[in-house]
């Protein structure tokens, strides 16, 4: 039995009819065609599929797509604004973040929700901030680099606006 | 005339042109691709490790709805056997078909296929399939399969023994007679799960007689080749396509039983057939790596010099023999055991295994960081029973840069190096003078502190075709590069290599830029789809894609450049020899006011209005490049560990590596690669290790089980580089895709047995978790309770 669900991906509503047991990342990339959205593992290992759910990284293949009904969703397709790249792509980019580009998806979506709690983390923070989200090319390094970066430069961006309180782990 | 004399790009940080597609989600992986009316195909894997099929009973399948096809293997012989692309001398070759007709010889053997129009659909059928199995006795391990009674893989053979595989050299009996000391040492190297982050993926569409055949592969001309003379088609009749790669590393080198099988499929049932596989469905049903067992015994004078070396190793290939499984053991593994050192007399011999396991063929260094590993361990046990620093042994034995070109003990001859440089820089960097500080601290914290170093030679450029040949490689080993220049000046470059992270779009445009005189934005670089690229191109494995597929483009752009020339110096009335290409333009020396653009030249070569006589109209150039050597890079890894003296956890707190692989095209692009090679070998070295049982299940199932490194694991790297040119090709470049995996595992374990060596460790096999760790802590007496 099929089920109404509405979901706002990327600022877009959409009301599909879906069947229940559709996981979250299979809604997007078949039902939606937004195939940025990766699936690397399907035992939530790998966070690959990682996307925002009203705001938090979440990994979509432990989600139904059910669940989502009402949520705001964002995906890699939605993190540039207005043709212009979120800094943490520019980031990834920069510090050559990504090879294959496979995993680079959910790391960025995992790291702007982290950036969002913690404006100016340590690299060891980084690193466990990003301990769910498997890359196999890399080593980490440059991701690490990356995600340094995009914080000094959203930090910057930030400017004179009052400071968020930082909320440590 | 030369591109090199003055490189622009080449050399430099060009930030790379694949990522604007990768940091958006626009790039396209196989199992992206969507097309109307698509099946799924869905394959039904043994559960027993060894069994006869005694029948398959697909009725209720059949009925299911949704489904489109039942097929068991009788019913799908026509997609023909899986290739071998490697044979060596005696070896017994296995009957590999896409799915098993008579018996399941290990734990995710394909049994039957299902296709149905949706995945959930396929799935529901699959497990409907009800198969009579008739379990027989098992063997997982390599050894105990080649021990008389061990039951028989494949009947036909006789018994499980694959190959018998020499390398010698010198007199060894001699070297262990005049040995003033001999160590031997046991060394599991293994097996190991490769995990690239992209599942393995194929999309196929038969139209108009003609396959379309999409899939996440390293080698998408043999799939072409395979598909087109197994599925009876012309070869111009099959396209394949590797669209976006998630990552490779060996697992994706293979012609498998899904492309053959969804080809296929999609040909006979007249619709597009997806498969994408799960990962657990990849860690039965994708090779594996390694799990190779070796006997190592070295004969040495009491002041460190190397007498010879004796090793016996048998190599578990798995159930079925891959495409290049027999060339790793053996050729990739054997002839490089000897790496920076001289040894006077070199005795090697591999055994080939059947067993009742997944099949193993290349993982990142494939052969090469076995070989390493068995030679820089026993380096370092030599050096703890002699009482020498390791970093001098490894010194005293060093070929010296004066004796290249070098012919090895093995064989071989390495092109070029220069050993203690690397070995003195990564010393510098790992400031390994002041260590004995750093672990007396460490023992005050009641932690054990060690260092580790492994200086390696690998074998890359794979590789010259009539060495190939002779090694019993069953292809050629040159590498393709068509550049077109349109008839406006856009510059497209065709390369028969076939990345997936490596980055070739930009080092390919970087090279080509230099010898073209424009900027690598005004190139673009294509790959993976066989109805563009030259007729064949061999692919990306053995860090082979810059030191032959590199050059094959560089070849062919100069070729464009000469023409460029010849057409400048007609319009501008001048002779050739003074013709001067770069920035775009085209002029004569010295009077650079009066340039024609490189698109004036490009149009002129199209218009043929106003062309040399003789000269034939069109710019375009193709290359196919057979180096006339391998390549040999090298270098030093230098690994400083502390372990918890309670739990005995390792933490590797400073990572030095000095590495040499000639010049560098692009410097991001090779550190990027040294980063995630060191990654994957320290993985080796600490947490990663297939597990079976006694009855061939394989516990280490999924990402669950089987640890991946994640980014707590592992620290950052400090990278240094010499440049010792190769003299095998025009650029000098050598090869850096596999050096970080081959040179970190041992330094890593070096590391922690010198962390243990105060409490008389000599060796503990990898991986080196907690546990085992712990373990030899308290049984040494020591720990905390």
């Amino acid at each position: 039995m099929s089920h109404a669900v509405t979901v706002t991906v990327n600022g877009t509503s959409y009301t599909r009819e879906i069947e229940p047991t559709l996981l979250l990342v299979e809604y997007l990339r078949e039902t939606l065609a937004l195939t940025g959205t990766h699936v690397g593992c399907d035992t939530s290992q790998c966070g690959a599929c990682t996307v925002l759910v009203d705001g938090r990284a979440t990994k979509s293949c432990t989600m139904l797509a059910v669940q989502a009904d009402g949520a705001a969703v964002v995906t890699v397709e939605g993190l540039a604004k207005n043709g212009e790249l979120h800094p943490i792509q520019r980031a990834f980019a920069k510090e050559h973040g990504l090879q294959c580009g496979f995993c680079t998806p959910g790391l960025m979506i995992t790291a702007v929700d982290f950036l969002e709690r913690n404006a100016s983390p340590t690299d060891t923070e980084i690193r466990h901030a990003i301990e769910g989200n498997l890359c196999r090319c890399t080593g980490y390094q440059n991701i690490v680099n990356a995600i340094r970066t995009a914080s000094a430069e959203m930090r910057q961006a930030a400017g004179a606006r009052p400071q968020v309180a930082e909320v440590k782990r | 005339m030369t591109a090199t004399t003055h490189p622009t790009y080449i050399g430099a940080r060009v930030p790379r042109k694949e990522d604007p597609r990768l940091i958006t989600g626009d790039a396209t992986f196989t199992d992206d691709v969507m097309l109307q009316g698509m099946a799924y195909m869905t394959l039904v894997r043994s559960p027993h490790a060894h069994a006869r099929i005694r029948r398959i009973d697909t009725a209720a399948a059949k009925n299911e709805p949704g489904v489109v096809a039942v097929l068991t293997g009788k019913e799908l012989e026509a997609t023909g056997m899986l290739p071998v692309f490697i044979t060596v001398p005696g070896m017994n070759g296995s009957k590999h078909m896409p799915i098993a007709t008579d018996k399941a010889r290990y734990a995710g053997d394909a049994v039957a296929a299902v296709v149905a129009d949706s995945r959930n659909a396929a799935k529901r059928a699959a497990d409907l399939i009800a198969v009579d199995y008739e379990p027989l006795p098992v063997v997982i391990d390599g050894t105990k399969a080649l021990e008389p009674g061990a039951p028989i893989v494949h009947e036909e053979l006789g018994s499980n023994l694959v190959f018998t595989y020499p390398v010698k050299g010198g007199d060894i009996d001699k070297a262990f007679k005049d040995a003033e000391i001999t160590v031997t040492q046991r060394i599991v190297n293994q097996r190991l799960i490769p995990n690239a982050m992209e599942p393995r993926a194929v999309t196929a569409k038969f139209e108009a007689g003609e396959l379309t055949l999409w899939t996440s592969t390293q080698i998408p001309h043999f799939v072409q080749l395979i598909v087109a003379l197994n599925l009876g088609l012309g070869q111009n009749k099959v396209r394949v396509i590797a669209p976006e790669v998630g990552g490779g590393f060996g697992s994706k080198l293979q012609v498998y039983a899904e492309e053959l099988l969804v080809g296929h499929l999609s040909k006979t049932l007249g619709r597009p057939v997806k498969w994408t596989e799960e990962r657990r469905e990849g860690y039965l049903a994708t090779i594996h790596g390694r799990d190779l067992v070796e006997n190592v015994e070295i004969a040495a004078k009491k002041d460190g010099t190397i007498l010879g070396l004796r090793i016996r190793t048998v190599a578990n290939v798995g159930a079925y023999l891959q495409a290049f499984a027999p060339g790793i053991p053996t050729i990739l593994h054997a002839f490089i055991i000897p790496g920076p050192y001289k040894i006077p007399a070199f005795d090697v011999e591999v055994r080939g295994a059947y067993t009742n396991t997944t099949p193993v063929d290349a993982y990142r260094g494939a052969g090469r960081p076995e070989a390493t590993f068995a030679m820089e361990r026993i380096m370092d046990r030599l050096a703890d029973e002699i009482g020498m620093d390791p970093a001098e042994v490894r010194r005293k034995n060093f070929i010296p840069p004066d004796a290249f070109p070098f012919n090895t003990i093995s064989g071989i001859t390495y092109d070029s190096g220069d050993y203690e440089p690397a070995l003195d820089r990564a010393l510098a960097m790992a400031d390994y003078k002041g260590f004995e500080k750093r672990r007396a601290e460490a023992k005050a914290r009641g932690n054990y502190r060690g260092i580790g170093i492994s200086t390696y030679v690998e074998i890359c450029g794979l590789a010259p075709s009539k060495a190939n040949s002779a090694l019993g490689v069953g292809w050629g080993g040159y590498e393709s590069a068509r550049i077109r220049v349109h008839a406006t000046g856009s510059v497209q470059v065709f390369t028969g290599t076939s990345p997936h992270g490596q980055g070739h779009e930009t080092s390919w445009a970087q090279i080509a830029a230099d010898a073209l005189g424009v900027t690598p934005d005004d190139i673009e670089v294509r790959h993976g789809d066989t109805f563009e690229s030259p007729g064949m191109g061999v692919g990306t494995f053995g860090s082979r894609s810059l030191a032959v597929g590199g050059i094959a483009v560089h070849k062919a752009a100069e070729k464009i450049r000469e023409k460029v020339v010849q057409i400048g110096a007609h319009l501008l009335e001048a002779s050739p020899a003074d013709v001067v290409v770069e920035n775009g333009k085209v002029f004569v020396k010295g009077v650079p006011e009066k340039a024609k653009n490189f698109g004036d030249i490009s149009m002129a070569a199209y218009l043929a209005s106003n062309l040399p006589d003789g000269m034939e109209p069109g710019l375009e150039a193709t290359v196919y490049y057979d180096p006339p050597n391998f390549t040999f890079p090298f270098g030093t890894h230098i690994a400083e560990v502390e372990i918890d003296g309670e739990t005995g956890k390792v933490r590797i707190e400073r990572y030095s590596a000095c590495d040499d692989c000639g010049r560098q095209i692009n410097p991001m692009i090779v550190e990027g690669q040294l980063h995630g090679g060191i990654v994957q070998g320290i993985g080796q070295a600490l947490y990663e290790g297939a597990v079976y049982d006694d009855n061939g299940q394989l516990l280490s199932g999924s990402m669950m089980e089987y640890h991946v490194p994640s980014a707590e694991d592992v620290p950052m790297f400090n990278l240094d580089h010499t440049v010792t040119l190769t003299t095998t090709n025009p650029l000098g470049v050598k090869g850096i895709g596999e050096a970080g995996t081959i040179g970190s595992t041992p330094a890593a374990v070096n590391a922690v047995i010198d962390a243990l060596s105060p409490l008389g460790v000599k060796h503990i096999d990898m991986p080196l978790t907690s546990e085992k760790i712990w373990r030899a802590i308290r049984a040494a007496g020591e720990g905390r309770r």
